[in-house]
């Protein structure tokens, strides 16, 4: 993997639930930290958008989709273990 | 059972014996807990809760699947013959929600997501009943009680805000469902209604039963419920609810397949009528069934007959030898011969089948051979409350029901118990029974109650013969019973008797006519001597007065030629006549 990859993220969020909003707030400040300048993000509100959410067969919010590069990946939860959820995106090198 | 009037409105479930135990189904706008461990049949509940209120009730439903795949599903219950495919989408809606296998978590999660998803496809479809199946799956993933607290509450209030009539379905933990461990002890309290199902094998029969625990606002059955998961979904056995309106009873009667049966019981069992015959093994038992399915299908009704014992066919084969031809019937469709041999299960499982395919045939009459077959199949408590549901579920249909029964050969008060007890609720009880005397067995047949026929209370000899089925008279003499040979050697024994009597009759007859003869020709003959007799003493009077004429003749002539006078010797005269 090279460093020059783009990174795009989807994050489905439940209004501003607690777990949604450190989950937006986790999202944004990894990607700051470790992949500034490479990554897009699409906030989805299910409740604003319901039927992506069921079409996107998202049941539990806060959900991650990771959907470049390969593979897709989906995290659950507030993204606040943030080693793991790097793991999951392939950036175990950036691990400290 | 507890009927309470004024209940909150209900959602029936279309679950036969479930909605009579409920009085009405689930609570409609309120939520149920289907508690029960794995293979239960919640899913089954549930997905049958929703088809029938998509297909009779007018009420779309959405299944939230977090355990299967939704095709998987309804795949599976094409077993059932129900075709969701059919309603699927318009009418009833799943929700695949199982959590991928590589599902990661990384920190706190809610299912706001999944709720705000159903609400909107709530609306869309105007869906009134949901299903949430096997909820522990996602519980499960929350970190601690708090957490599935939380969410149990946030499900809880969306459905009330929705007022959806809900089936939540979880696990049971263990085997202690009554006291409901963490967490459903928390939705135990939550919800409004609370169904248990377990599944237990006792002694190696598995038993599936429902109980009601909690019905907010309703009276319902506590009891447990058997049940079985049969070829149509659920089934819960209810014994006869109170209100149902009596059978009509029928005063017609059909034929035993026997003719001096028929005469024994003034014309033949009733239609509708609950009949059982109890014998030792090899007491004909079968045959006798045999001649009445064959005298139905000869009527042209449609029977089944189950056997426990052997195969349909050899049951045909092996009643061929007593002239009872029941193998055109099975091909015409008229009989349906059912080996009930590879059912296995408890009682239950076996009434429900027999159900089934007794309403699959429309069968008027049934023959079940043996009947005592379900005490063995399962423990005996639950069997007898089958055969009473048996004689009631064939009453409520109007089928008239031949069971047989097994006695125990060792038991020597034979005609004081069944089994099953159901001699108590039978209609009719035909008894056959082995009189050994004289190194033979033979069979005998006595009626033992027959409620509303007059019926003969004499025991009669059963003979089977290439011919079919007959009954004798017994031969009772001076106090002894006869039967087979020996009643065969009395018979004759009589029969030469009666010969050697009828001889000596006729040889007298002859002998007293000969004597008879004999006399009349004395008598003949003594009438001629008496008639010659006669003649005789005539001739004699005839010859003596012309003698007298002549000698009187001969002195007047004399007197004359004399010329004597005439008055002298008159007095000479008289003195000479005498």
């Amino acid at each position: 993997m090279t460093n020059s990859e783009m990174f795009k993220f989807c994050l489905y969020v439940a209004d501003d639930t607690l777990n949604s909003r450190q989950a937006v707030a986790n999202l944004r400040a990894l990607c700051d930290r470790y992949l500034a300048g490479r990554h897009e993000i699409e906030l989805v509100d299910v409740f604003k958008d319901p039927d992506r959410a069921m079409d996107d067969r998202i049941f539990m919010t806060p959900t991650l989709v990771k959907l470049a590069p390969e593979p897709v990946e989906r995290i659950v939860g507030s993204l606040s273990q943030t080693n793991l959820v790097l793991q999951v995106l392939g950036l175990e090198e950036l691990v400290a | 059972m507890i009927i309470a009037n004024g209940t909150p409105s209900k959602a029936l479930t279309g679950i036969a014996g479930f909605d009579e135990i409920t009085a009405g189904g689930l609570p409609q706008g309120r939520t149920t807990l289907l508690v029960g461990g794995p293979g239960s049949g919640k899913t089954i509940f549930g997905v049958q809760f929703l088809k029938y209120g998509a297909e009779a009730c007018e009420q779309r439903g959405i299944f939230v699947a977090f355990e299967e795949s939704p095709h998987r599903l309804i795949d599976n219950f094409k077993s059932f013959g129900w075709n969701l495919t059919e309603l699927q989408d318009s009418k009833l809606f799943f929700l695949d929600a199982q959590p991928t296998p590589d599902l990661i978590q990384g920190g706190p999660f809610d299912l706001s997501g999944m709720l705000a998803a159903l609400s909107s496809k709530i609306k869309k479809m105007g869906a009134v009943r949901i299903v949430f199946d096997a909820l522990d799956i996602v519980l499960a993933l929350l970190p601690d009680a708090a957490a599935r607290r939380l969410e149990m509450n946030r499900l809880h209030q969306w459905l009330l805000k929705h007022e959806l009539t809900a089936l939540i379905t979880a696990k049971a933990g263990g085997d202690d469902t009554s006291s409901g461990g963490q967490p459903f002890g928390f939705m135990q309290f939550m919800v409004d209604c609370s169904v248990v199902l377990n599944h237990r094998v006792d002694l190696g029969v598995s038993q599936r039963n429902l109980r009601v625990q909690k019905y907010r606002g309703s009276g319902f059955n506590e009891d447990e419920s058997p049940f079985v998961i049969g070829k149509n979904g659920f089934d819960v056995a209810m014994a006869r609810s109170l209100g149902r309106a009596d059978a009509q009873v029928s005063s017609e009667r059909v034929s035993s397949g026997v003719e001096r049966l028929d005469t024994m019981l003034d014309g033949g069992y009733y239609r509708g009528a609950s009949v059982l015959i109890t014998g030792f093994p090899g007491t004909a038992k079968t045959t006798l069934s045999g001649a009445f399915a064959e005298a139905c299908c000869r009527r042209g009704d449609r029977t089944m007959f189950v056997s426990f014992d052997s195969d349909g066919s050899e049951v045909v084969r092996n009643l061929t030898s007593v002239g009872i031809q029941l193998e055109r019937y099975v091909q015409n469709g008229c009989l349906r011969m059912v080996s009930a041999r590879t059912f296995t299960g408890s009682a239950e499982t076996l009434l429900v089948h027999i159900k089934t395919l007794a309403k699959e045939h429309e069968a008027l009459c049934v023959v079940i051979d043996p009947v005592s077959a379900l005490a063995k199949s399962g423990n005996e408590l639950t069997a007898h409350a089958v055969a009473e549901r048996l004689v009631d579920w064939s009453k409520g249909a109007g089928v008239t029901l031949i069971c047989t029964s097994l006695l125990d050969e060792i038991s020597t008060d034979a005609q004081s118990r069944t089994p099953l007890q159901i001699s108590t609720i039978a209609d009719t009880w035909i008894h056959l029974n082995y009189l050994v005397q004289a190194g033979e067995r033979n069979r005998g047949l006595s009626i033992v109650k027959s409620r509303g026929t007059a019926h003969s209370n004499q025991v009669r000899e059963l003979i089977l013969s290439k011919e079919g089925v007959t009954l004798a008279d017994i031969f009772t003499a001076g106090g002894e019973v006869l039967m087979g040979t020996m009643r065969w050697e009395k018979e004759s024994a009589a029969r030469v008797a009666n010969e050697v009597a009828e001889v000596a009759v006729k040889l007298k007859r002859v002998s007293l006519d000969a004597e008879e003869a004999v006399l009349k020709v004395r008598a003949k003959s003594i009438e001629t001597e008496l008639v010659a007799k006669k003649v005789e003493r005539d001739l004699l009077i005839r010859t003596t007065e012309s003698q007298k004429r002549e000698v009187s003749g001969g002195r007047e002539r004399m007197r004359e030629l004399r010329g004597a006078d005439m008055a002298e010797p008159e007095s000479k005269v008289k003195a000479a006549k005498p």
